[in-house]
């Protein structure tokens, strides 16, 4: 007993894995002292402001910047021309495609860069702004992707003209960007043919965008006489943007150091490098000052990076028991104006490959194409790995419209057609390998927990009641997810593999500082990868300085996204410290007189087998690491490691939501969501249960209200918060939160990512309740968002 | 540009001049001259609350009040919370109960529900949702900001608190 009073205590020291240990990020942002970019003031630092266009597409006849240069306070006002002999007038972007960083003689979308004033202040930046003169030759626009396909649909890039190949293969229209299939095709036809019964449904994932708090920016400062570069930039992955602008500048990467500090929130909107970011490095080369961009929250609603705007159409064949037997899916994917859309090299519909889901479907055929039309580019992962939520939704929106068409429970559907816990690790139909999972206690563990047999008499009761003034409508979904990206072997960004990294330095005293290639957007990492080392190195958590986000100090990683940082990046952090545990171990061994088999590791300690009196703490082992090691082994207690998984992980989670619709006005109030997540080992439980929070109320806008309309004229109708809806507390429901633990097998802690399965998951669940509590009318689908409006729409099309 | 006037005001208990032209905001006011960065941007156009102070007794979004308008004004940011190097109940409540995780809304959360527990020191979670409702975040999904400004208003009625997260319940389980 007293042992474990003892061990009890020591672990709550040591504050490893499992343990909800409060954030080390916290004491400077609750005091105002968070260091976000716009927070960074430089001695002659300048401000920038860009100019934008106000058609969705039009030739640049002339633009006159004499006027704004001549008001005082301004020091240049780029554009194009004077991009040109730098070659940096247009950029490379993440899919291969090309994007203008200042409009070269056309523009192809509202709001796209045009110029870039800089001047003392952002008063003056924004007067000298509106001084810009730009003669601007409008031309039709088109923001359909369907029309945009059409034969005689306008030519959104005439610098294309006349290219049947692209980065992803052929093009088949001058609006077409690519096609991209998987799966074997045959097969999935035959079993189509063949089936029993046969489900298809049209739906569209709308144009959406990850809306973090703080816009994006960047803060550029060259210094001439030594030749380096620094940049402050809100990005979630600093080492690819010192590639990048490496690869645009010429300035060797170690000349440049990009630097992202405390990041107010990236949701998938701060992967991409923004021609607001390589104007402000251009401009502070060409001033020698420092240079600050940073968007307004329409530059940053309208210009950088959407997500989604996928018209999906899938189909299910299965028998009369309801067991599929085949998917197929066929999407248009609005890219926008340029193809930026951020997904590892080979996959330019991401990972969304993934649509197969928790259910053994033993044939499937995906094909999607890529258009461009006049809309801002982007194509980013909101809260999710490349384009899973898009896969996630298809899927179980499919099993839905199956359970309906058989009559068949949505319960039951999917217990009929879940892929067994005893078939991991399972090979899909498109080639992906799932790690582990376990399904089926997931699902039964929610409908107990909210009494579902209960909740569908209460349903049966009022439909059967005419005077009843609501709706009812219970949504299930029962997702996998894909994250962790990824294996070297499939995915890379600009050819460099999607590894991640870890170092570690154990000073003297035993204390410790550990640098990654990832970096926090909120996310608290400074906290969890301390619990890692914690636990696998006998480090207290409390004696370790965790730092991200310089690339000087950093080691080279992909950065944060896609629900990578703990599955990539975390384990780097556990063999990085199991590295430094084996040199300890040796250490300890030589301290003690004992072969190093003799010891066994406790906790934050080594010692020696049947004498646990013997024993070397991991404090005592750094101190003689830097003067009293082995012979022929070298001083010092470091350890790093680049860690290229084997797979990807695969979360999962069963999520049930109710809701209650009001007939009339189509308000909806949702009543319950229980969403139970299973991530594998778990590192913090309190952060989890913040992230899944987090992800849930993001799944919640998404299906309930965010949408980026556009207008025939190409104006982009959501552009301000007063248009896209951003939750407040008022609306956001209450959530309950559950879960259970299938570790992955080839990560070395277990840890899946969490994150991003929330919003994942929860949005296909609103759908599934929403489309539910009209079920018993006919409908098995209409389209998000569901706000009043549209509730009400669908009702009235009902004749309610 | 048009002529520079100075205003003066009382910020966090310091007396304070400076000197702004007519149309400058108080956020760029505080951020760009007075070093005050707590208070955030994040929309400009009143409906995010990042940038929320409390004036004169009332919570405002400085992103939509004009310095000059401040004149003679009292006012606190989150930068005046703590006091002695000791935090205020809210800042140690929205540590305990996970309230933050990127950071960026929270010392407008801090600053507005601080307002909140002066004029309501009990409120119901209904009540705090409603007078939260102009502070937007992105990243907890509210209801641990909720948690927190219920253990900060039981901490300030002199009630004893504990965290919603103990350090091992999960280990101990």
């Amino acid at each position: 007993m007293d042992q474990n009073v003892e061990n009890h205590g020591r672990l709550e020291k040591l504050e490893g894995i499992g343990c909800s240990r409060k954030r080390r990020e916290d004491p400077r942002f609750i005091q105002g002292k968070g260091n976000y970019v716009d927070d960074i003031k430089l001695p002659g630092m300048l401000f920038a402001v860009m100019v934008r266009s106000p058609y969705a597409h039009a030739k640049i006849k002339s633009i006159d910047t004499s006027k704004a240069k001549a008001y005082p306070g301004v020091h240049a006002v780029l554009t194009a021309d004077d991009l040109k002999p730098l070659k940096l007038h247009w950029m490379p972007t993440l899919a291969g495609d090309v994007q203008a960083v200042l409009a070269d003689g056309y523009v192809s979308f509202q709001n796209q860069e045009v110029a870039f004033v800089v001047a003392d202040d952002r008063y003056v930046a924004a007067d000298a702004a509106e001084l810009v003169e730009v003669d601007y030759e409008e031309l039709p626009a088109v923001v359909d992707p369907f029309k945009a396909l059409l034969p005689d649909a306008p030519v959104i890039r005439p610098d294309l003209d006349g290219k049947s190949v692209g980065a992803h293969g052929a093009r088949k229209h001058h609006n077409h960007i690519f096609n991209w299939q998987i799966g074997d095709k045959d097969k999935t036809d035959r079993a189509f043919t063949d089936a029993e019964v046969t489900v298809k449904q049209d739906m569209h994932y709308p144009r959406v965008h990850p809306c973090p708090l703080e816009t994006c920016g960047s803060l550029a400062s060259y210094d001439a006489i030594r030749g380096d570069l620094t940049v402050w930039i809100t990005s979630q992955a600093p080492h690819v943007v010192r590639t990048v602008v490496g690869l645009l500048s010429s300035i060797p990467e170690s000349k440049i150091r990009i630097i992202s500090p405390d990041i107010g929130g990236g949701f998938g909107n701060k992967v991409g490098v923004y021609p607001g970011y390589v104007c402000s490095i251009v401009a502070s080369i060409v001033l020698g000052r420092p240079v600050k961009w940073i968007e307004s929250r329409s530059e940053n609603l309208t210009t950088t990076a959407f997500a989604r705007d996928y018209w999906m159409t899938g189909e299910l064949a299965a028998d009369r028991n309801g067991k599929i037997k085949a998917l197929r899916v066929n999407v248009t994917a609005d890219h926008g104006a340029f193809d930026a859309c951020a997904d590892p090299t080979k996959w330019p519909a991401g990972m969304f490959h993934v649509c197969t889901g928790s259910y053994d479907i033993p044939n499937a055929h995906v094909s999607v194409d890529g258009v461009y039309t006049n809309k801002f580019p982007g194509g980013v992962a909101y809260r999710c790995s490349f384009r899973v939520t898009e896969a996630v939704y298809l899927v179980e929106r499919m099993i839905d419209v199956l359970a309906q068409k058989l009559n068949i429970d949505k319960a039951e559907i999917r217990k009929r057609n879940f892929i067994k816990y005893e078939q991991f690790p399972y090979l899909t139909p498109l080639g992906l390998e799932f790690d582990s999972g376990n399904y089926l206690p997931a699902l039964e563990k929610v409908l107990e927990a909210v009494d579902y047999t209960a909740l569908r008499a209460e349903q049966a009761q009022k439909r059967a009641d005419p005077n009843c003034p609501t709706l009812m409508g219970i949504g299930i979904t029962t997702f996998t997810e894909i994250v962790g990206a990824g294996p070297s072997k499939s995915c890379d960004i600009l050819g460099i593999g999607m590894f991640d990294s870890c170092e570690i330095r154990v000073h003297p005293d035993g204390s410790a500082i550990a640098r990654m290639g990832t970096i926090s957007q909120g996310q608290g990492h400074q906290t969890t990868y301390a619990q890692i080392i914690a636990s696998e190195s006998g480090i207290a958590a409390s004696q370790i300085a965790v730092e991200e986000g310089d690339t000087s100090t950093a080691p080279y990683g992909l950065g944060t996204y896609g629900s990578r940082s703990t599955p990539v990046a975390g384990a780097a952090v556990a063999r990085a410290s199991r590295k430094i545990r084996e040199k300890a171990r040796k250490i300890a061994a030589h301290l003690l007189e004992v072969a190093p088999d003799d010891l066994e590791f406790d906790l934050d300690q080594f010692k020696v087998k049947g004498d646990p009196s013997k024993a070397k703490t991991m404090k005592e082992i750094a101190w003689a690491a830097y003067n009293n090691v082995p012979e022929g082994m070298e001083m010092g207690l470091e350890a790093v490691d680049y860690y290229d998984p084997p797979n990807f992980t695969f979360p999962f989670g069963a999520y049930l939501c109710v809701v209650d619709v009001n007939k009339k006005t189509g308000e909806t109030k949702v009543r319950r969501f229980y969403a139970l997540d299973d991530c594998g080992t778990r590192i913090n439980p309190m952060i989890i249960e913040g992230q899944i929070h987090g992800g849930l109320t993001e799944g919640f806008a998404v299906a309930m209200g965010q949408e980026l309309p556009y207008d025939e004229q190409g104006n982009v109708l959501g552009g301000t918060l007063m248009d896209y809806f951003l939750p407040t507390s008022v609306e956001t429901p209450h959530w309950e939160t559950d879960f259970t633990v299938t570790p992955s097998p080839h990560h070395p802690i277990g840890a899946k990512g969490v994150a991003e399965s929330p919003h994942v998951g929860s949005i296909p669940c609103f759908s599934s309740a929403m489309v539910d509590a009209f079920a018993h009318l006919g409908t098995t689908h209409f389209n998000m968002p569901y706000n009043s409006y549209r509730v009400w729409q669908h009702a009235q099309s009902l004749g309610l | 540009m048009s002529k520079k006037t100075i205003v003066s005001f009382k910020l966090n208990g310091t007396a304070t001049d400076v000197m702004v032209e007519p149309r400058e905001l108080l956020i760029h006011t505080l951020r760009e001259k007075l070093s005050i960065t707590g208070p955030h941007i994040g929309c400009e156009t009143s409906h995010c609350g990042t940038c929320t102070v409390d004036l004169d007794g009332i919570s405002v979004k400085s992103c939509t009040v004009l310095t000059v308008q401040c004149e003679g004004a009292e006012m606190l940011t989150i930068e005046g919370f703590a006091k002695g190097g000791v935090l205020h109940p809210l800042q140690e409540a929205f540590t305990q109960e996970h309230g933050l995780q990127c950071g960026y809304c929270t010392p407008g959360m801090i600053t507005r529900a601080y307002r909140l527990l002066q004029e309501n020191p009990s409120p119901t979670e209904e009540e705090i949702r409603f007078w939260m409702a102009g502070n937007l975040c992105r990243c907890t999904g509210y209801q641990n900001i909720v948690k927190a400004i219920q253990y900060a208003a039981a901490k300030m009625r002199g009630e004893s608190v504990t965290s919603s997260h103990p350090l091992m319940a999960e280990i101990s389980a």
